[in-house]
């Protein structure tokens, strides 16, 4: 057996005898996957409305009706002026639509509980949406690329940006990490193996890892969350490749600064995770940042990754789109790589 | 190569790390199949030494030689040539005895059937043929220090370095452990151990102790014990060291 399987053969055995931390690593994406793309929704479902109606005209039971169809609405029936303010105050009922005539012309208002703003806004846009349908000139609204606005397609670049950090940056530094602690790494060096060898056998087995996930985690995106399957699946492969390179880059980078496990694992926790969660643009849109945040996010590779998974998986545009952001991910993925092979081989 | 009976010869190595001069110009020899002790108290600069002699750390200066290979311009050669055993007797908890054994025989360059040989033969000397494919995390302490043995020997490196190698076990495995350390030498390995256990030195053909960095003793035992008027190593140990102020 050559050196290098040998070394490589090391590495799966060690993973795959830590069967928890297998089932985590393989299991965790998935389930993420699937709870923001179902259960962290921004849609708003299932809206309750009650109907405050003046004088019923045809215009107003066409409206009614309008809102008894709309799978977005819980259309509660009609109440009065009187009911509706201690039913919002109840919570029995999120928004109430006044239908009222102001001499021929039908007016319209809008009482919403806006205790939960989120809802309240969608809400409100909801029923203005219904009722401008009934006016003379409707305002035509084209939502392209997710014509239904789900939000399940939103999260997955963003789920597949933190997970590779996390399994590859954290893992893998991890990993080295202990084999410090352990003293393993000593018997290595002290060995004939080559340092490169050494890393090579260390990374080897955490990207392979990696590539499962991917294929899990697409095939789960393209089947159960319903993202449009297109020729672009190709460049999503690539590209996340190179991000995966990055992640593993860096976790190698991490475990030369890092001397113990929690600190290997704090410093992927803290300087990786949370500026991929709150700054990559996964949750809150970085043009809303503070310009400060929005520099810093620029440091960010998972910033950069999700924004040309957005493009290829969501807008299914061709590669020419993403340039800006393969050249930055190139050029941080080789500088990494640098950086920690270098820092791997110095000796004191 | 300028002479054969020389297994590691150093002149004034010395290893600063800023201002803290944590060896300090030591120069000794060992002869080749020799068991040399190396003692000296906790941050004497014994494990910086033995990481210089490994090849693990750059000399600041000075220079020397370990299997006849230069210690600063040719350390890849000096790897292929010596085995090293940590203090934690370090192997994979993950691997069981038989892949630890296997995987270090290969990173040394052994062949596939070199190894099955060699790895039945450690076996059956050890008396652990039922162990071989048990996980090394489930094995008790002597046990795997007996493997850590045979991992950094079983390529019959021409020098052994021993860091530390019976830190926390029994009496009675230490003085077993003893006699693993004269089957190698006997076979012509030459044993380079560091310990703080003071019996143990007897065991040692030759011993340094250092001091603060720098090699205050270096003699057999029996040289020590007459030289400083002791009973007992332990003796001349505190004699030697009464001036130390690194330490405990």
């Amino acid at each position: 057996m050559s050196i290098f399987i040998s070394m490589i053969r090391k590495e799966t055995l060690h993973l795959l005898r830590d069967f928890r931390t297998m089932t985590v690593v393989l299991i965790m994406p998935l389930v993420l996957l699937l709870l923001f793309g179902f259960a962290i929704s921004t849609e708003v479902n299932n809206i309750n409305v009650v109907a405050i109606v003046e004088r019923h005209t045809d215009d107003t039971r066409q409206m009614l009706e309008k809102f008894r169809v709309n799978p977005y609405f819980t259309f509660q029936g009609i109440a009065t002026f009187n009911e509706v303010e201690p039913m919002l105050r109840a919570g029995k009922t999120d928004a109430a639509v006044v239908l009222r005539y102001d001499g021929a012309r039908l007016c319209h208002q809008i009482i919403v509980d806006a205790s939960n703003t989120n809802t309240a806004q969608t809400a409100t846009a909801y029923i203005e949406n219904i009722i401008n349908g009934n006016l003379e000139i409707p305002i035509i609204t084209n939502t392209l690329y997710n014509p239904q606005l789900k939000s399940a397609y939103n999260f997955v670049p963003g789920i597949m940006g933190m997970i590779f950090i996390l399994i590859c940056a954290m893992m893998t530094s991890v990993s080295i990490v202990s084999e410090k602690e352990t003293g393993t790494m000593d018997l290595l060096l002290v060995s004939p193996v080559r340092p490169r060898t050494i890393i090579l056998g260390k990374i080897i087995p955490y990207f392979l890892l990696s590539c499962i996930i991917l294929t899990l985690m697409l095939l789960l995106s393209y089947t159960t969350l319903g993202i449009p399957f297109s020729a672009s699946v190709l460049n999503v492969i690539w590209v996340t490749v190179v991000y995966i390179i990055l992640a593993l880059s860096l976790g190698l980078f991490i475990s030369t600064l890092a001397s113990n496990q929690v600190t290997a694992l704090l410093i992927s926790g803290v300087l990786f995770m949370i500026p991929v969660i709150m700054l990559s643009g996964m949750m809150f849109p970085i043009e809303n940042m503070p310009v400060i945040l929005q520099w810093f996010s620029c440091i960010i590779p998972a910033r950069w990754y999700i924004s040309a998974m957005r493009t290829l998986m969501i807008q299914q545009l061709p590669v020419s789109y993403i340039i800006p952001e393969i050249v930055i991910l190139g050029v941080m993925t080789v500088a990494a790589l640098l950086l920690a092979i270098k820092k791997f081989n110095t000796k004191h | 190569m300028k002479n054969n009976d020389i297994a590691i010869s150093v002149r004034g190595l010395t290893k600063r790390f800023g201002s803290f001069t944590a060896v300090d110009g030591i120069s000794f020899e060992v002869r080749k199949g020799e068991i040399f002790g190396f003692l000296g108290a906790n941050g004497a600069g014994k494990t910086t030494a033995m990481r210089m002699l490994c090849g693990l750390s750059y000399p600041t200066s000075g220079t020397g030689t370990v299997a006849g290979y230069d210690i600063t311009r040719q350390a890849e050669d000096i790897k292929r040539h010596i085995g090293y055993m940590s203090q934690k007797f370090s192997l994979y908890e993950e691997l069981t005895v038989s892949e630890n054994l296997t995987l270090f025989s290969t990173i040394y360059g052994m062949s596939d059937e070199e190894i099955k040989v060699k790895a039945a033969e450690v076996f059956r000397t050890l008396g652990m043929e039922n162990m071989r494919n048990s996980l090394v995390k489930d094995i008790p302490m002597g046990w795997k220090q007996k493997v850590a043995f045979s991992a950094a020997t079983m390529h019959t490196p021409d020098v052994v370095f021993l860091d530390e190698p019976t830190g926390g076990v029994d009496p009675v495995t230490r003085r077993k452990f003893w006699e693993m350390i004269y089957k190698a030498s006997s076979e012509g390995m030459t044993v380079f151990v560091t310990t703080h256990y003071l019996d143990e030195a007897e065991y040692c053909n030759r011993i340094s102790i250092m001091v603060d960095g720098r090699i205050k003793a270096l003699d057999s035992p029996q040289g020590l014990k007459k030289k400083y008027g002791a009973e007992n190593m332990d003796e001349v140990f505190r004699i030697v060291a009464k001036d130390a102020r690194r330490g405990n």
